[in-house]
């Protein structure tokens, strides 16, 4: 720990924050399996949600370190209830129809390509090492989904009106993910996060390019909403945990 | 005896790698964990204890368990009996490190190696341009950028219409 005055709790919830946030989002990605348009995309979809569990794994077993209460990564994963998950909103939000999935997608992956990348220049070696592996493979799930959005929103009437419509409806979840509270702040000034608020030109950008080669409008800046980053989350989280946790909850300690 | 302590040692370690190298990836068997790049290290102490040291393809990798516990046993099998397998993340796992012997040996079994230059990449969407395995056309197309293991892509040669597998750059 680079900083001795940086209590491990407040490390503990920034780290959550970030497995929190990868977790959920395979999750929601892994319920494509069976349903998704095509056999190939199917593939696509459970391998980034994959990634994204490896990820969230690596993060969750550092989280039990750093908590130094003997709680490792399926302690972390499947026992906390819902006020205790630190996600973003946006992560948390149905699939819909495939538009939405992958706009979602496109969000996320626009935000961790440069959240990464800067992480990997973290003074917590830790974090930097999980930062450098998962930079390599946000690289080609932002691939995936923007040139599936461009797909979209410059095909038929119908999935540009859909890919509109999913734009609308996930935009203001959006800002969330730049928010920089007095936690993540003290976490900085250590060396150790990384300035979400800095990274919004860059997902402007990247985003704003995609948006263009896809014939689609970027939606007008009103309503937005948060809370995920302290527990409070929408009525989405409660069902996708009640499936995740089925399986600790009814068989307390289960292991592979 | 000081002057044989260190090759003793050397013996020792460069048989525990022997034993460590010969566990293969259970989804590409034709592959070791050598020729992956995914052994990293093994070292033996003095007191017996060896560690070998992997590092994941990707980090939801399915097979690193599978891995682990394969290399205990061959580890066992040779003689060592205090054995722990450590697990690194740095430096992140490329397609660089895979061999010349692993290339080849993917080939052979119908699964086309990564491409190494970067010259070798269309311009739109920075797609690679895949040789065929089968017949070594280089007109082939992409299906999918993923495949059936995260380092797989789904590939289609135009010249002998077979499918394949493109063990993809990372």
């Amino acid at each position: 720990m680079p900083n001795a005055d940086l209590k491990p709790e407040t490390l503990f919830k920034y780290v959550l924050r970030l497995a929190d946030d990868q977790l959920i989002l395979g999750q929601r990605l892994g319920e494509w399996c069976g349903h998704a348009p095509t056999l190939e995309e199917e593939l696509a979809l459970a391998n980034i949600g994959l990634d994204l569990l490896g990820q969230a794994r690596s993060l969750y077993s550092y989280a039990g370190e750093i908590e130094g209460k003997g709680r490792g990564e399926d302690d972390l994963a499947f026992l906390r209830p819902e006020r205790e998950y630190l996600n973003a909103l946006l992560v948390e939000q149905p699939n819909g129809d495939f538009a939405v999935t992958i706009v979602r997608q496109v969000f996320h992956a626009a935000f961790m390509v440069p959240f990464w990348r800067a992480m990997t220049a973290s003074s917590d070696e830790t974090l930097a090492a999980i930062a450098a592996k998962s930079l390599k493979e946000v690289e080609y799930h932002l691939r995936h989904s923007s040139e599936w959005l461009i797909r979209l929103g410059d095909g038929t009437q119908e999935s540009h009106r859909r890919s509109q419509d999913a734009l609308e409806e996930l935009w203001g979840y959006a800002s969330e993910l730049f928010e920089m509270d007095a936690l993540a702040e003290e976490i900085l000034d250590c060396g150790i996060a990384v300035d979400a608020a800095a990274l919004k030109a860059e997902w402007d950008a990247t985003v704003n390019a995609v948006l263009e080669r896809a014939a689609l409008t970027r939606p007008a800046d009103s309503w937005s909403q948060s809370g995920g980053r302290s527990g409070r989350h929408s009525e989405h989280l409660g069902h996708i945990l009640s499936e995740l946790q089925y399986m600790q909850r009814t068989y307390p300690g289960l292991s592979w | 005896m000081t002057a044989a302590a260190p090759s003793t040692e050397s013996t020792r370690t460069a048989k525990a790698w022997e034993a460590a190298a010969t566990v293969c990836d259970p989804e590409i068997p034709v592959l070791t964990i050598e020729d992956l790049g995914v052994l990293r290290d093994v070292q033996v102490a003095e007191s017996g204890e060896a560690v070998v040291t992997i590092t994941p393809t990707y980090s939801g990798c399915p097979a690193m368990l599978v891995m682990e516990t394969e290399i205990l046993g061959a580890m066992r099998s040779a003689g060592f009996e205090d054995v722990r397998v450590k697990t690194v993340l740095s430096p992140a796992w490329t397609t660089d490190w895979l061999s010349d012997a692993g290339r080849e040996k993917l080939r052979a079994y119908g699964i086309a190696p990564p491409v190494r230059a970067s010259s070798s990449r269309q311009a739109l969407f920075g797609k690679d341009a895949v040789d065929c395995p089968q017949c070594g056309s280089s007109d082939t197309e992409r299906v999918s950028e993923f495949g059936s293991t995260s380092c797989k892509a789904l590939y289609r040669c135009r010249a002998c219409a077979e499918p394949f597998d493109y063990f993809k750059c990372l």
